[in-house]
């Protein structure tokens, strides 16, 4: 009776997927912005409440955009990575403070050094969902005319930067550390 | 040097385990006695070298041969010594190495428990664990071997990882592997009956007590686990629908499957193939966890070094093993017939709708393990499945599951007076809704529809596994007398409605805050007074801490002093939260340390959880009934009857 030969038959196909599985990295996700234009923003500066930070900071050159917080340990740890890279990189770092609050944020910045050109303040979150943050710490690389080149999730070390980063800069730029107009 | 000795008796091992698989199955099949009556005494030589390797590792430990590359890994010399102990199982290579020796000391067991039966039976057991083990040491030897030298040897060693180094986390593998491994002997009991073509009551009653011990070892470790994620991993949460833990429980849920799917065949000899098909799920779904966990095709939260080498090896393992049974399945299952029927309303058809269950609930969390991993494979694209689908889906069987299980617990066998069930249940089910309605309304002032379904099904499930019981200690004259098993019953039943009531309310009334306080400030939460007196640094033997003092006060009136910390392990610089709790039976009061905000402050985690150790009592309630359970006198006293006649079904017509 064909029915008892059911159960072999789920555990090939579940075996297949398996297999599968074992050749492919789960940690590797993708975002759907990759290729498009970066989602457009005006938010409050965190160092001063009346300017205002907004997404045509992008325009003209490469630049990183560093989702942070204060109750983010992966943030704490990423930190002084971002701080060092802000200084060699020649990329301008803007940062997205999420769901944070001001005060304990520029003691932090104060405290451990302030590796961004600007820090936009995402109080209610609503930033982070358009661009699809699943959670701090996120970096993303953009273009000059303001495209997505690239999203990490999880903090930032000098391996990861070496081995996903730096590639892109490298093609984007003709050279690394990237010579742009207009920044030292 | 020691550790090459531990080496060759790994290999003398896997030699005695491949004759273990290969002489006792093929005397059975030609009956030939010579061949049968190797089976014990192969398995105990087995059993003999797997535990000289097992102490050569230990010993290793011990001796801090950071020479060993395995012990260079996991630990260093200023690990407290009951740690080093257990940093033998505390890697990747030592946990197989336990996992191969449980397996060893179950063969043992089944060996030496199984004098009674026919010998050709017996061979066949012993002979399928033997495939078991020869699969599992040969992947230790060729993938994974503990011990690898490291040359030049390390100075010193890179310590065990910090979030094992803690009292649960001790035992909680050993007990989980008992229970994984465990099943691996009802798969060795249904395989033998497959090969053989008979499976009668007798076999039922000999697989019982093994599933129903691997079964509670396995309920206790997961309750461990969880126990252990709640106060370390300092979130405050007790159940995630993580990977991991999800691999460990699909076999629970099967398992629990499968020992209700034995009563009704040990009792009235149908279901067989069913149970059958459900002995090698169970073990199957414990090999596939082996390898998510160990094969790093999932992301979870538990960091496991993963290899995809390794989960190869696991995977062909798993094709082998389950793949081989479910082949053999396809062809013999046909063999197993009914010795009888059963009515629409009777025990069977509640156990039944038990497995039907229990089983969708096994697929639903196995879809959404492994759903990730399917889009993924079909270049769909990248998700992950959250605990919002795990809770739903989780929930639809085991709602109509725990408020039948109230009244098959009272259903009669083969057929039931509809009256007379409605007459026996009528005031537990009136009591547990009154009371679940009412309840969380007098006590915490609101409820709502979910919160009062939840108290109404625990307090119904503890009304109706107490009602025997309590008519016996009411009533000794009246009251039949209960076996054992049938106390065994109630109380895990018991145990279940425990810990619904306990997940149902301290989900529904769990307050949690975080905040960021200075030393002197006061604060209320969940009723509580709290004071927090500022941090100090307290050295560890192998970390250093921070220790905050946080009073807890009710009316003015100190409680406790909480003291949560936040260590970092000097070796391996890794932070680590130990929450504060003060426990009562009622409510936890739960303070973790969060990080430092500047100036003297801190952030921190305070919860308030109600009846949130229901659910551990919960589960530590249902091992120990599934203890008194397997220790019935049925199973102790073998009957001359079965002792003498051979495994031969088909002639049930007299029993039961």
């Amino acid at each position: 009776m064909w029915r008892y030969a059911i159960p072999v038959g789920l555990l090939a196909v579940l075996g297949v997927f398996l297999a599968r599985g074992l050749t492919l990295n789960p940690g590797y996700v993708p975002s759907p912005l990759i290729g498009k234009p970066a989602p457009e923003f005006n938010l409050p500066a965190l160092k001063d409440p009346d300017a205002r930070v907004g997404s045509e900071v992008f325009e003209g050159q490469l630049s990183l955009l560093n989702v942070w917080a204060t109750w983010c340990v992966g943030c704490r740890q990423e930190h002084g990575f971002l701080v060092e890279l802000a200084g060699s990189s020649g990329i301008p770092i803007y940062g997205l403070n999420w769901k944070d609050d001001r005060g304990t944020a520029l003691q932090w910045l104060e405290r451990l050094g302030d590796p961004y050109v600007a820090s936009a303040v995402d109080a209610d979150g609503d930033v982070a969902i358009d661009w699809g943050v699943y959670g701090a710490p996120e970096t993303f690389l953009i273009d000059r005319d303001g495209t997505v080149l690239y999203k990490h999730i999880a903090p930032l070390t000098a391996e990861i930067w070496q081995e996903r980063f730096v590639p892109i800069v490298t093609e984007k730029c003709g050279s690394f550390p990237c010579l742009q107009d207009g920044i030292q | 040097m020691i550790p090459e000795l531990g080496q060759f008796a790994l290999v003398l091992a896997l030699c005695l385990c491949v004759s273990q698989a290969v002489l006792p199955l093929v005397g059975a099949h030609t009956g030939r006695r010579d061949f049968m009556a190797l089976a014990r005494p192969v398995a105990a030589g087995q059993f003999v070298f797997v535990a000289l390797a097992y102490v050569v590792l230990t010993q290793a430990f011990l001796a801090d041969d950071f020479s060993v590359r395995y012990v260079a890994q996991n630990s260093n010399t200023e690990l407290p010594v009951a740690y080093k102990v257990a940093a033998v199982w505390g890697g990747h290579e030592g946990s197989l190495l336990l996992w191969i020796m449980i397996l060893a000391v179950w063969t043992l067991a089944v060996a030496a428990a199984s004098r009674g039966q026919p010998a050709e039976f017996t061979s066949r057991v012993i002979g399928v664990l033997g495939v078991v083990s020869t699969g599992v040491l040969a992947f230790m030897i060729f993938t994974s071997n503990p011990f690898d030298r490291l040359i030049p040897a390390a100075f010193e060693g890179n310590d065990l990882n910090p979030l094992l180094q803690d009292p649960a986390m001790v035992a909680h593998p050993p007990m989980l592997y008992v229970g994984y491994v465990g099943l691996a002997v009802p798969f060795a009991f249904a395989v033998a009956a497959l090969l053989t073509g008979r499976l009668d009551k007798n076999w039922a009653r000999w697989t019982r007590p093994w599933t129903v011990i691997a079964w509670l070892f396995l309920t206790l470790g997961i309750a461990l686990g969880s126990w252990w994620a709640y106060y370390e991993l300092g979130w405050g949460g007790w159940w995630f629908w993580d990977p991991v833990e999800n691999a460990s429980f699909m076999p629970w849920l099967m398992a629990t499957a499968l020992l209700h799917s034995l009563a009704v065949t040990e009792r009235r000899g149908i279901f067989k193939s069913w149970t059958v098909l459900l002995a090698i799920a169970a073990f199957s779904l414990s090999l596939l966890g082996t390898f998510l966990v160990r094969s790093g095709v999932l992301i979870s939260v538990h960091a496991f070094a993963s290899d995809p080498t390794r989960g190869l090896f696991i995977l062909m393992l798993l094709g082998l093993i389950s793949g081989g049974a479910l082949l053999l399945y396809a062809a013999r299952a046909k063999l197993m017939v009914a010795e009888g029927g059963f009515r629409l309303l009777s025990r069977e058809s509640f156990l039944m709708a038990n497995n039907i269950l229990l089983v969708a609930a096994t697929g639903a969390v196995l879809f959404g393990t492994l759903y990730p991993l399917f889009l993924d494979a079909l270049g769909l694209g990248k998700i992950s499945v959250g605990p919002p689908y795990f809770n739903l889906v989780f929930l639809l069987p085991m709602l109509p599951l725990v408020l039948l299980l109230g009244a098959g617990m009272h259903a009669w066998w083969m057929k039931m007076n509809v009256s007379a069930l409605v007459r026996k249940l009528a005031w537990p089910a009136g009591i547990a809704i009154a009371l679940g309605i009412a309840l969380p309304l007098v006590v915490f002032g609101q409820s709502s529809f979910m919160t009062a379904i939840g108290v109404i099904a625990g307090l119904w499930v503890c009304g109706a596994a107490l009602l025997d019981p309590l008519r016996r200690l009411l009533r000794p004259q009246q009251g039949m007398r209960l076996t054992r098993a049938h106390w065994g019953m109630c109380l895990a039943h018991l145990g279940v409605g425990i810990f619904i009531l306990g997940a149902t309310v301290t989900s529904a009334y769990n307050v949690e805050t975080d905040r960021g306080v200075s030393p002197g400030d006061r604060w209320e939460t969940g009723g509580y007074e709290f004071v927090f007196r500022g941090v100090r640094d307290v050295p560890g033997p192998n970390f250093d801490a921070v220790e905050g003092e946080v009073e807890l006060r009710r009316g003015g009136e100190l409680i406790a002093l909480l003291t949560p910390q936040k260590r970092v392990y000097r070796v391996q610089q890794s932070p680590m939260t130990e929450a504060a709790i003060d426990g009562r039976i009622h409510r936890d009061v739960f303070v973790a340390l969060g990080d430092s905000l500047g100036g003297g402050a801190w952030s921190l985690r305070i919860q308030v959880k109600p009846l949130i150790r229901f659910i551990w009592y919960g589960c530590a309630i249902m091992a120990f009934g599934g203890l008194l359970a397997a220790t019935d006198r049925r199973y102790r006293h073998v009957p001359e009857r079965a002792a003498s006649s051979p495994a031969v079904g088909h002639r049930a017509a007299g029993e039961a």
